[in-house]
């Protein structure tokens, strides 16, 4: 982004206003505040001049009192411009420009999906347009099912273009566009089926009307007024893109974007837009349950005799130890390594995971590189991808990427003077061009489009790679003897175009396993930083609290389950044991031990093992932190108030449940079981902590890292004019109704004690401090635009600052390059090396319980690419036995072409597929059974 | 020397690329596709430096589709070389490396000479590398396309010829900076660049003492419609609706009386009996309140219906529109729906105000592109002259011709 | 693998095609090109040969129809034999139009953008077709035909068996 700090002056309605250079007129007047109407602009997207919208008169010198109309999206705010907004003949243009959208548009407005939250209803209210003279038929179209994600209906379409520049010029997909002509354009696919993107859903916010709409919303619609909110952060990667997720009568119903300049921007993926459903599953935990012996099922008890079994348990152990969990909060883990003591907590991942996150956690402490926010990543000039399956393991990264790769042609437009706003001009003159972006990893990935070069191998080969980029860069890393001459030549290239920018970064990540990867990784960044230019260092982790949890410490599950014996009482925090263990030794440790106590929210193997189960709150229901893989501090709070579930049938509205009457709404934050059971056994060093900011100091107080975690948001006794913010809006309804069934006597609002949040209408109507927004409204603007309200400058940072606070900062010198070089990969005659292959769908736990998600993961398979297959004289489709880690597997080959020979892919995450421990050797031999 | 190509030998071996242009400034010419942009200051917009972005390209926008308009197939189908010959020119000024005639669909004959023509220069080293012994080399191509009038619009066109669909692209940045595939392009009509090899070879006076007025040249001018010898003939530029309508097409045929014609092809404003003196060049007609356009008119009778003429033009657009923005692709649509109405004895009296309404509205720079600015010019002048006729359909609730 | 079952590409349409292609930086951009040249051997553009045309292009479908789509002359429906364009632009229809697409109707049995019966004549409007002075004008396949009138219409369509 060119940043010119030249301000100019132009006049609106003779008035004038300073503004930065370089800035359209929609633009500039937006953030000035001034209710211009748009459509098809988009600050993500640029200007392209379709819809004519923002038409406005501009005026030639003060003298000139004709004028002309022009579109402000597609003129530049220059020194001395002059328009004006509320001329007679601009606004009357602006307001048949509706009544030409509304020619056709059916009135649907009542049972359309889009109403209370359409920017074309906004626009025309805010045009004046109203008396309907066009009295010939409207046309119509057929509509086209893109899937369980997306909702298509055409004949509402005001043709504004959005759709395909966003799924295709921002995201790359390519199966998604404009067909016909004059007034039949139809946007949708050449023939039904599912959209490909893996970011197609942000179609249903980036359409001014209901064409696109949410489906899954569908099947429990709600009005966005009638909807609760809170701000929430993702909990389907290790990205933290911060969401808003919609309550209504106890069911979770939408999650949207939340804006976060630093982070998500405007947009999310599909996994985290529609992964929600696991909240209202079947399979949720709704009460304590207990097993009185062995052989008995697991039955409800009360909360208070939960607990109550709980402490017993602890205090009849010797030995209680703690596992915790990285898709939990930093207060639920803290809470459980408080019980137990730090020597006793166990991550809850598997040792090899244990110590890569512990290497990246030192590499970005000590090391010089920085850890870029997303944000960061799209305005890279050139990166290199060493190891991650970007699309799959942080799908919101890969969007990033296609970002970064536009920004050093950008300067291609500069040279012309074209400005960076004008989309379509910028992306005729830099034709394909693109930033440099090198990936290195054992599988094609989604983003080898956009690619400079790829490069394709086994881990090792990977880490070779990068040593020898990092050798090319700096003579004091480490060499890398034997490399053959195109892999020489290569790391040479990336060599060169890595240092030849200001802002080069690198990503990597675990998900190979490979501890060789990551050191080479970060060689390649500290060369950079020792060249003098800004590197950036970036690891994808697998999920919502990884760093958080990594940054608690302690020993993984493996070393946990040989600490096992048969007097201890495991805790197990929000966390299936048998999603990251071998299954033979935890079924035999399990089986061994005193007390196996879950506290999660979710059904699983391993609470069906377990003695004592307790109720653990989804995220949606508890207010907590997560650190996301940039190390950024971020807060969730509470969408639905866990404590008075009503209940819902499928449809969304509420009925009586007698089993919730009784158990009186007991679902509970994972830490505040854990506090009770402290409070019990009567420690001194450990605080009642009462509420959120309690727990928070005492983490911060007893882990530093943790300090700025006190900075994200204000405290739960924060006030604006001694008044709440409210989680439900001012026009939301049938508060008095709801529980008319039960009683008509309307119960107090829950309380709220962690956070300045209140649930109810009554509170603060205007803007609160970034972190606690519960919805982007405007008066005038009900459609997501109203977070232009938001932002000093459309498109820019919130108003105030991003939500979450950065935990990691590098150092200004590093420690000396990693030089442990691996061995270059050797193949093996009838063992092959098995990788792990990540899925958007499929791969991440909690997103499989949304039927929608779940029906889009791929069937178990084993992947090798044609030669190997070849040697095993199988073909695609047909089975192979694997055998690895003393069990043996069957399944279906599939071709992957870009795999390197020896190497074989195994799908991550599956639920068909037990827990590998990757990557590893394994036998692959055709299958000899009859099947 | 005599024969064709003169003037490609002697840019190439005797003229430096600046001097064209500069010569084709001098000589006044006006592009003759209807937007009427003098040719020489096009060209010079074109970078020229050793910085400038190859591969640069000259185009010849063969997409001749405007309603009435039949000119340049006539130079097309008759003497392919001296378009080629003016391309070449035109290239070696901007330093063009390739050229293309981009030709609509329905020119078969014309594709085929053309094809023919084309062939015949390289064979004769006026086209491809090192043209006559010079170190310009051009290599030139035929695009024939697959429909849409909108091809015909410069930015359209480009999109076209990158295979895109043809809508159209915002100027600025203007072609000469960014045009095909993103690199400077000039694009000039048919007619323009047949002008070009006369100018090079007798020069820019000679060229201005052709016309009758000053702005230079003769030009290629049409009537249709119920004339008596409807036809093409080439005059000088400012030569009167006069002596077009009644010495060479022999006037309007008998049993029939003169309405009104529009001059320049679809998109331009009618023009009356008062205004049979008007010159027909760029300047005169804008006065008389129309448009030279393409030049060649279109000759509406007395039992021809205005209302179903506009009709019939509405219509066209509206079809034609490409859907890029919101005016043109409902606005157009609208007035064809209101004017068929009308016409089918459905109209009513606030049709009127709704049709003049949409002349104000679709006017330029309110859209992206001049399609519907267009659209609205014969519109906007038959409510003004042929009112009655508008009122008596709606009145009679009928078409009074039918 | 698509490209091992093409069926519509023959390879003499392959090779029309890249015989194109040399010039265009980037291969979409001949796309228009080469659906003329499907055209040609085909009549129309089919569902089918659409998606392999934009497999040997390496488009998606989707792509290679949001251009098909635009542009009128590329024929996305199937034809008969023969396809006749009449022009109903401004000159044509004051020379006539109306009565010749009414001789034209009842002769083939059939309205506008429809086939006969017998499958030997489509009917299809156009735009001006650029020989107005010898208004009303149709084409048909590749031939222009002057000075209609609704009574030489018979004699005209003799021509094309």
């Amino acid at each position: 982004m060119p940043i010119e700090m030249t301000m100019v002056t132009f006049y609106i309605d003779n008035q004038p206003y300073v503004v930065q250079a370089g800035r359209n007129l929609l633009h500039a007047c937006l953030s000035l505040g001034f209710n211009l109407p748009y459509f098809c602009w988009h600050p993500a997207l640029g200007s392209v001049g379709a819809c004519r919208q923002c038409a406005v008169k501009q005026f030639k010198d003060e003298q000139d009192t004709r004028g002309k109309i022009v579109m402000a999206c597609m003129t530049p705010a220059a020194d001395s411009t002059r328009i004006s907004i509320t001329d007679p003949e601009a606004h009357q243009f602006r307001a048949s420009v509706i009544e030409w959208l509304m020619m056709n548009h059916p009135h649907d407005c009542p049972v359309c999906d889009e109403g209370g939250e359409c920017h074309l209803q906004d626009m025309t209210v805010m045009t004046g347009h109203s008396y309907r003279e066009f009295r010939f038929p409207k046309r119509t179209f057929r509509n086209q099912d893109l899937g369980p994600f997306v909702n298509h209906e055409m004949n509402r379409c005001i043709e504004c273009y959005r759709c395909v520049r966003f799924y295709r010029d921002y995201a790359g997909g390519r199966d998604f566009d404009v067909f016909a002509a004059h007034d039949h354009v139809y946007f949708g696919r050449h023939e039904s089926g599912t959209l490909e993107s893996e970011f197609s859903g942000n179609l249903v916010e980036v359409c001014p009307t209901g064409v696109f709409t949410d489906k899954t919303l569908k099947k429990h619609y709600t009005r966005k007024w009638d909807l609760q909110t809170a701000p929430s952060v993702c909990v389907h990667c290790g990205l933290g893109c911060n969401t808003i997720p919609g309550e209504r009568y106890g069911t979770l119903r939408q999650i949207r974007n939340r804006f976060n300049h630093e982070v998500n921007g405007y947009f999310l993926c599909d996994r985290g837009r529609y992964g929600y459903e696991f909240v209202n599953s079947e399979k949720r935990i709704r009460e304590p349950l207990f097993r009185e012996d062995g052989r008995s099922s697991l039955e409800a008890i009360s909360p208070d005799s939960a607990t109550e079994k709980l402490i017993e348990f602890c205090a009849e152990s010797s030995a209680v130890i703690g596992i915790g969990s990285p898709r939990a909060s930093l207060e639920a883990n803290f809470a459980l390594r408080t019980l137990v003591g730090p020597e006793h907590f166990f991550q809850g991942v598997s040792d090899r995971e244990t110590s890569l996150s512990s290497l990246v956690l030192s590499i970005l402490k000590e090391g010089p590189a920085r850890s870029p926010s997303l944000h960061e990543v799209e305005i890279a000039d050139a990166v290199f991808v060493l190891g991650e399956d970007v699309t799959n393991v942080a799908p919101m990264l890969a969007l990033a990427l296609r970002q970064s790769v536009r920004h050093q042609p950008m300067k291609i437009a500069e040279r012309l003077h074209i400005p960076e706003w004008d989309d379509a001009a910028v992306r005729e003159a830099v034709q394909q061009q693109r930033g440099p972006l090198f990936i290195a990893t054992t599988d094609s990935t989604m983003l080898d489009d956009v690619a400079t070069a790829t490069y394709r191998g086994a881990p090792n080969d990977l880490a070779l790679l990068g040593f020898a980029v990092a050798q090319a860069l700096n003579s004091d890393a480490p060499k890398v003897a034997n490399l053959p001459d195109e892999v020489s030549a290569l790391a040479n290239r990336i060599a060169v175009e890595l240092k030849d920018t200001e802002h080069p970064l690198v990503i990597s990540g675990m998900s190979c396993g490979s501890e060789a990867l990551i050191q080479s990784a970060a060689n390649v960044a500290w060369a950079l930083c020792a060249a003098g230019r800004s590197a950036a260092l970036c690891f994808t982790t697998a999920e919502c609290n990884s760093v958080g949890a990594a940054l608690m410490g302690g020993s993984g599950i493996d070393t946990a389950i040989e600490s096992m014996s048969e007097n201890t009482t495991v805790i197990v925090l929000e966390n299936d044991l048998y999603r990251r263990a071998d299954r033979a030794k935890l079924d035999a440790a399990l089986a061994a031990v005193k007390h196996l106590v879950v506290i999660d929210h979710l059904d699983s193997e391993t609470v069906q093992k377990a003695g004592l189960v307790l109720p653990a709150a989804t995220f949606a229901e508890s207010d907590g932190t997560f650190v996301n893989n940039e190390g950024r501090a971020q807060r969730f709070y509470q969408v639905l108030s866990a404590k008075s579930r009503i209940g819902s049938d499928s449809y969304g509205d509420p009925f009586e449940r007698s089993d919730q009457l009784r158990s009186g709404g007991v679902v509970k934050e994972s830490w505040r079981w854990l506090r009770d059971v402290i409070k019990a056994t009567d420690r001194s060093d450990a605080g009642h902590w009462t509420n959120l900011d309690e727990i928070d100091g005492a983490l911060a107080a007893a882990l530093p890292v943790f300090a700025p975690i006190l900075k994200i948001a204000p405290p739960a006794n924060f006030r604006i004019a001694g008044q709440k913010i409210p989680r439900q809006p001012h026009r939301y309804s049938g508060r008095t109704a709801m529980l008319a069934q039960l009683s008509v006597h309307e119960p107090k609002p829950p309380d709220d004690p962690d956070s300045p949040l209140s649930f109810s209408m009554e509170g603060y109507e205007g803007e609160p401090p970034s972190s606690l927004i519960p919805r982007f409204w405007s008066p005038g603007w009900n459609s997501i635009q109203s977070l232009n309200k938001f932002q000093d400058e459309v498109g820019g940072p919130l108003r105030g600052g991003d939500p979450g606070q950065r935990l990691i900062e590098p150092k200004q010198t590093g420690p000396k390059f990693f030089d442990e070089v691996p061995d270059a990969f050797q193949r093996r005659n009838d063992e092959w090396f098995l990788v792990p292959l990540s899925h958007i769908f499929g791969s991440e736990e909690l997103s499989l319980f949304s039927p929608a998600i779940a029906a889009r993961a791929p069937q178990r398979y084993l992947a090798m690419n044609d030669d190997d297959a070849g040697r095993l004289a199988v073909t695609e489709g047909e089975e192979v036995e694997l055998r690895l880690g003393g069990n043996i597997h069957y399944l279906p080959v599939k071709i992957r072409h870009a795999l390197a020979k020896g190497t074989a892919g195994l799908p991550v995450g599956l639920r068909e597929l037990p827990f590998v421990d990757l990557a590893a050797w394994g036998r692959i031999a055709k299958c000899n059974h009859n099947e | 020397m005599a024969g064709g190509y003169q003037a490609v030998r002697k840019v190439v071996r005797e003229m430096t690329p600046q001097a064209v242009t500069a010569l084709i400034k001098d000589s006044n010419l006006k592009g003759r596709g209807g937007a009427g942009f003098p040719t020489g200051l096009k060209w010079s917009f074109v970078p020229m430096g050793d910085d400038a972005r190859h591969p640069k390209y000259l185009i010849a926008n063969a997409d001749e589709m405007e309603p009435g308009t039949f000119k340049d197939r006539l130079l097309l189908e008759g003497d392919p070389h001296q378009l080629i010959e003016g391309m070449i020119v035109a290239a070696y000024a901007i330093h063009a490396d390739v050229a293309y005639i981009f030709l609509r669909w329905a020119y078969r004959l014309a594709a085929e000479r053309l094809q023919r023509a084309v062939a015949e220069a390289y064979a004769n080293n006026y086209l491809g590398p090192n043209i006559c012994g010079s170190d310009y080399s051009l290599e030139m191509y035929l695009h024939v396309s697959a429909g849409r009038y909108m091809c015909g619009e410069e930015t359209g066109l480009l999109n076209a010829l990158e295979g895109k669909r043809a809508t159209p692209r915002a100027k600025p940045p203007f072609p000469a900076v960014s045009g095909l595939w993103g690199k400077p392009t000039v694009v000039n009509n048919v007619e323009t660049l047949c002008n070009v090899p006369h100018i090079v070879n007798h020069g820019a006076e000679w060229f201005k003492s052709l016309s009758h007025t000053g702005e230079g040249g003769t030009k290629i001018y049409g009537a249709s419609g119920k004339v008596k010898h409807p036809g093409a003939w080439e005059l000088p530029l400012g030569t009167t609706v006069r002596e077009i309508l009644e010495e060479h097409a022999g006037g309007v045929r008998d049993g029939l009386k003169f309405r009104g014609l529009i001059p320049g092809g679809a998109s331009t404003e009618f023009l009356l009996e008062q205004h049979l003196d008007v010159k027909m060049d760029f300047e005169s007609v804008q006065k008389a309140g129309s448009r030279l356009g393409t030049g060649t008119m279109i000759v509406m009778d007395d039992k021809t219906c205005p209302v179903g003429l506009v009709l019939n033009l509405e219509r066209f657009f509206a079809q034609e529109s490409c859907g890029w923005c919101t005016p043109c692709r409902e606005g157009l649509p609208w007035t064809a729906k209101v004017l068929q109405a009308i016409e089918n004895g459905d109209g009513q009296p606030i049709d009127m105000q709704r049709l003049a309404l949409h002349t104000k509205l679709l006017g330029p720079g309110h859209t992206f592109c001049a399609l519907a600015p267009g659209a609205m010019e014969p519109l906007q002048s038959a409510l003004n002259y042929f009112k009655d006729d508008f009122e008596r359909h709606i009145r009679e609730k009928r078409c009074p011709l039918r | 693998m698509l490209s091992e079952h093409l069926t519509m590409l023959t390879e003499e349409i392959k090779r029309e095609i890249e015989a194109e292609m040399h010039h265009y930086p980037r291969k979409q951009g001949v796309c228009i090109e080469a659906l003329k040249v499907v055209q040609r051997h085909r009549g129309w553009v089919s569902d089918e040969s659409l998606r392999e045309l934009a497999e040997f292009l390496e488009m998606t479908p989707d792509e290679l129809d949001s251009v098909a789509t635009f542009y009128d002359k590329i024929l996305r429906r199937p034809v008969g034999k023969h396809v006749i364009f009449v022009c109903n632009s401004v000159t044509c229809w004051i020379m006539g139009y109306d009565r010749v697409r009414e001789r034209l109707t009842q002769l083939l049995g059939t309205t506008l953008g429809e086939t006969s019966s017998d499958g030997r004549f489509t009917l299809l409007p156009n735009v001006c077709l650029g020989a107005c002075d010898h208004a009303p004008v149709l084409m048909i396949d590749g031939d222009t035909h002057l000075d209609i009138e609704p009574s030489k219409i018979e004699s005209v369509l003799e021509q094309y068996k």
